[in-house]
């Protein structure tokens, strides 16, 4: 025992103590977090990379004369010109756009001197749909006020019955948090796997092997890896946790700050102007999905999410690293590993690539709780299922208890390959061989 | 000390040990000889524990072997190899302390033994940083720094040079002679009759030889001897007691290589020569072990 702690040690502080784990273990947190607040930077500022647009409109129809509004991205210019001289002339005009809008309204024409992006002819044709139809609809006597009730669009609220009572259900937030876990778990099993496997194949490589197994029996030396990356594992999560929470409660203490202050003056500002000015209503919106936001991550338990994540992510790993081991010993190099990890990996991508429509849409459908109870595809799935809550307690026991009956079993197998394998050199291994290693005596 | 008793080994397809029996004595080195692929390394695998025999079994001072006796053993595997990434002390450290030292011991021994073979200045080193000389003397260093009894070296001195050879052939006949018994596979045959008191002789799987070198090499003398002289060619008719060989002459005289005949003595020799010429010298060609190696699996080949 004290033999597999001794491997243990080794296994993590060798690991611990690299500078890329420390730079990885703190640069990660700030990364990401640094990565969606560009993201959320960019999806509200869009304009700022993009400059305004000048667009030419010849309006044969005279609909539009003075109702296109500017935007930040388009300024619209109207000509009297006529289509032949005014297409030959509007690049030396210093427009970018030229919008033709024939009296039909049939065939509007956008011409520019590249192709037309995507965005702009979007917006162009938002923009000329609402007029017409707000005109046609004025045609047809349709009074405005009615229109404009007609036209508002209903917003439904998740709400979730418990012992309290009925509370917002956050189902955005559910299914963030179970995108996020899953993608977390995927990715660090692949991470430490591959970590457990090319220690193995170092340890065969450079022919250590045989000197630590006249020491301690391969099974204990393949455990001791294998729980040595595991704490890496755990260490680095633990410390990614404790660093996101940190960075997220200052970060969020300073947006609600920020919000608080933001309303108070927004209301200030409403109180001076008119009370029905528009533009400080649609100003004051975006601030309040911040706060929505922020409230939907709140109502997360987070002790639960965290430490069923914690579960998941040790045995997920211990069950998948065993085999990982397995591959790493049956193999002379890492390139001759492909043939033999795409067993391992496939149920791991399988329920990936199903978490992300199937699973999370319909994280109560039986097709969900069998994979959240089969222990190769339960870590995925049942952190997809868990931030939704209301997996039932029997569930949730019995896919832990299979979880860790599939690592007893997964370690025992790969134990017996090897035990063999990694004495094995320069023969290229087949799953026939896999086989007979598996069933030689000790 | 070790007494292996009927190991049978069977791989896939092919048996590498075929009902094995040698008896090593304490104290004693050890010499298990035979061609690539005769099963040395197999029967090694077994004594440490690393693989399990299909029959047969391995006694360690006459109780049956078990994982309690690894740390009494110091194995020193053909195939070297150590941490890349690790540094050298460190991981002299973590080798000794798998075989049951304390941290402290560990460090302890490990500074004796440096400083022994000069390598202190090494210590922060990593292996790669390392010629191949040098891993080789670390390598030495972890397999014995655990006092072990018995000492499991497969092919000791390649990969070392002459000077450094000699250091380690030195160490070991110290540790030799301070009580280890140690167990020497090679198929370089010099090496052999130096160091070790007696030789197993493996070939196709199977024990073809075994005892004392001293006694084995009797039994393959054949009355071959080496007669140098003043003096001409002779005519050694049917009267003389010895067959000759060959025949050579040198600036230093005549040089014969004769068998005595059945039933002669060396004595007989001497008398039916010495009114003949003047003798230099007479000796007895005694077979190499390298000789008696070749004939022996040739023969059974």
């Amino acid at each position: 025992m004290s033999k597999i702690l001794l491997i243990i040690q080794r296994e993590y502080f060798s690991r611990v103590k690299k500078k890329s784990f420390l730079l990885i273990t703190f640069l990660v947190p700030v990364l990401f977090i640094g990565m969606f607040a560009l993201i959320g930077y960019l999806s509200v500022h869009q304009d700022v990379f993009s400059e305004r647009k000048k667009v030419e409109v010849i309006d044969e129809s005279g609909w539009f004369v003075n109702k296109l509004q500017n935007t930040t991205r388009l300024e619209y210019t109207f000509t009297k010109e006529n289509d032949a001289t005014a297409k030959a002339n509007f690049i030396k005009a210093g427009y970018d756009y030229l919008l033709y809008i024939p009296a039909s309204l049939k065939n509007v024409q956008l011409i520019a001197e590249n192709k037309p992006s995507t965005g702009v002819t979007q917006s162009i044709e938002t923009a000329l749909s609402a007029i017409a139809q707000s005109n046609r609809l004025a045609e047809a006597h349709i009074d405005s006020a009615v229109l404009a009730s007609a036209q508002k669009s209903i917003s439904v609220e998740g709400l979730q019955i418990t012992e309290n009572g009925i509370k917002n259900a956050h189902v955005y937030a559910s299914y963030g948090v179970g995108l996020a876990c899953a993608f977390l778990i995927y990715m660090s099993l692949f991470l430490y796997g591959a970590q457990v496997m090319r220690g193995v194949i170092e340890e065969k490589v450079s022919r250590i092997i045989e000197v630590i197994i006249s020491s301690v029996k391969p099974f204990q030396l393949m455990l001791g890896k294998i729980i040595g990356v595991g704490l890496v594992g755990l260490t680095q999560f633990v410390l990614w946790i404790v660093l996101s929470i940190t960075l997220s409660t200052v970060a969020g203490g300073l947006m609600k700050n920020n919000v608080k202050a933001r309303t108070e003056q927004m209301s200030q500002l409403q109180h001076q102007t008119a009370p029905t000015d528009a533009g400080a209503v649609v100003a004051a919106k975006p601030d309040n999905v911040m706060g929505n936001v922020m409230e939907e991550i709140e109502s997360i338990p987070v002790v639960y999410v965290v430490s069923c994540f914690l579960f998941y992510f040790l045995f997920g790993y211990l069950l998948y690293s065993a085999l990982f081991a397995a591959v790493g010993s049956a193999v002379d190099s890492e390139t001759e590993t492909q043939q033999f990890m795409i067993p391992v990996t496939l149920p791991l991508i399988f329920t990936f690539v199903l978490s992300q429509s199937v699973i999370v849409n319909n994280p109560d459908s039986s097709l969900s709780v069998w994979l959240s109870i089969i222990p190769f595809t339960s870590p995925i799935a049942m952190m997809i299922r868990i931030p939704f809550g209301g997996v039932p307690g029997w569930q949730l026991a019995l896919s832990m208890l299979l979880m860790i009956l599939g690592f007893l079993f997964t370690t025992w197998v790969a134990g017996r390959i090897y035990r063999v394998g990694i004495l094995m050199y320069g023969k290229k291994a087949s799953y026939k061989e896999l086989a007979k290693w598996f069933f030689y005596k000790e | 000390m070790i007494s292996i008793r009927h190991i049978v080994k069977q791989y896939a397809g092919h048996r590498a040990l075929d009902d094995v029996s040698i008896e090593i004595e304490k104290g004693k080195v050890f010499g298990l000889l035979g061609p690539n692929g005769a099963g040395k390394t197999s029967l090694i695998r077994i004594i440490n524990q690393i693989t399990a025999p299909d029959s047969g079994e391995v006694l360690f001072n006459g109780q049956k072997m078990s994982q309690i006796h690894t740390e009494r053993i110091g194995y020193l595997p053909e195939e070297r190899g150590l941490y890349k990434k690790m540094e050298i002390g460190e991981q002299i450290l973590y080798l000794a302390q798998l075989k049951g030292l304390t941290r402290l011991e560990a460090r302890k021994r490990a500074k004796y033994w440096f400083e022994k073979l000069e390598i202190t200045s090494w210590w922060n080193k990593k292996i790669e940083e390392l010629s191949k000389g040098m891993q080789q003397k670390a390598q030495f260093v972890a397999t014995v720094i655990h006092e072990p009894e018995l000492l499991i070296l497969d092919e000791p001195f390649t990969g070392f040079d002459p000077v450094n050879a000699e250091i380690i052939k030195n160490e070991i006949l110290e540790l030799n002679k301070k009580g280890a018994t140690v167990i020497f596979s090679t198929h370089r045959m010099e090496s052999v009759e130096e160091l070790c008191d007696s030789i197993a002789l493996l070939n196709l799987s199977k024990k073809i030889l075994d005892g004392k070198v001293k006694t084995i090499r009797n039994t393959y003398r054949n009355g071959t001897y080496i007669l140098e002289y003043d003096g001409g060619k002779i005519n050694a008719d049917g009267g003389a007691p010895f067959t000759v060989l060959s025949e050579t002459a040198t600036d230093e005289g005549q040089h014969l290589k004769l068998r005595i005949n059945a039933g002669r003595k060396v004595n007989d020799v001497l008398q039916y020569m010495l009114p003949l010429v003047s003798i230099h010298r007479l000796e007895e060609v005694v077979p190499t072990m390298n000789e008696i190696f070749i004939q022996t699996v040739s023969k059974k080949n």
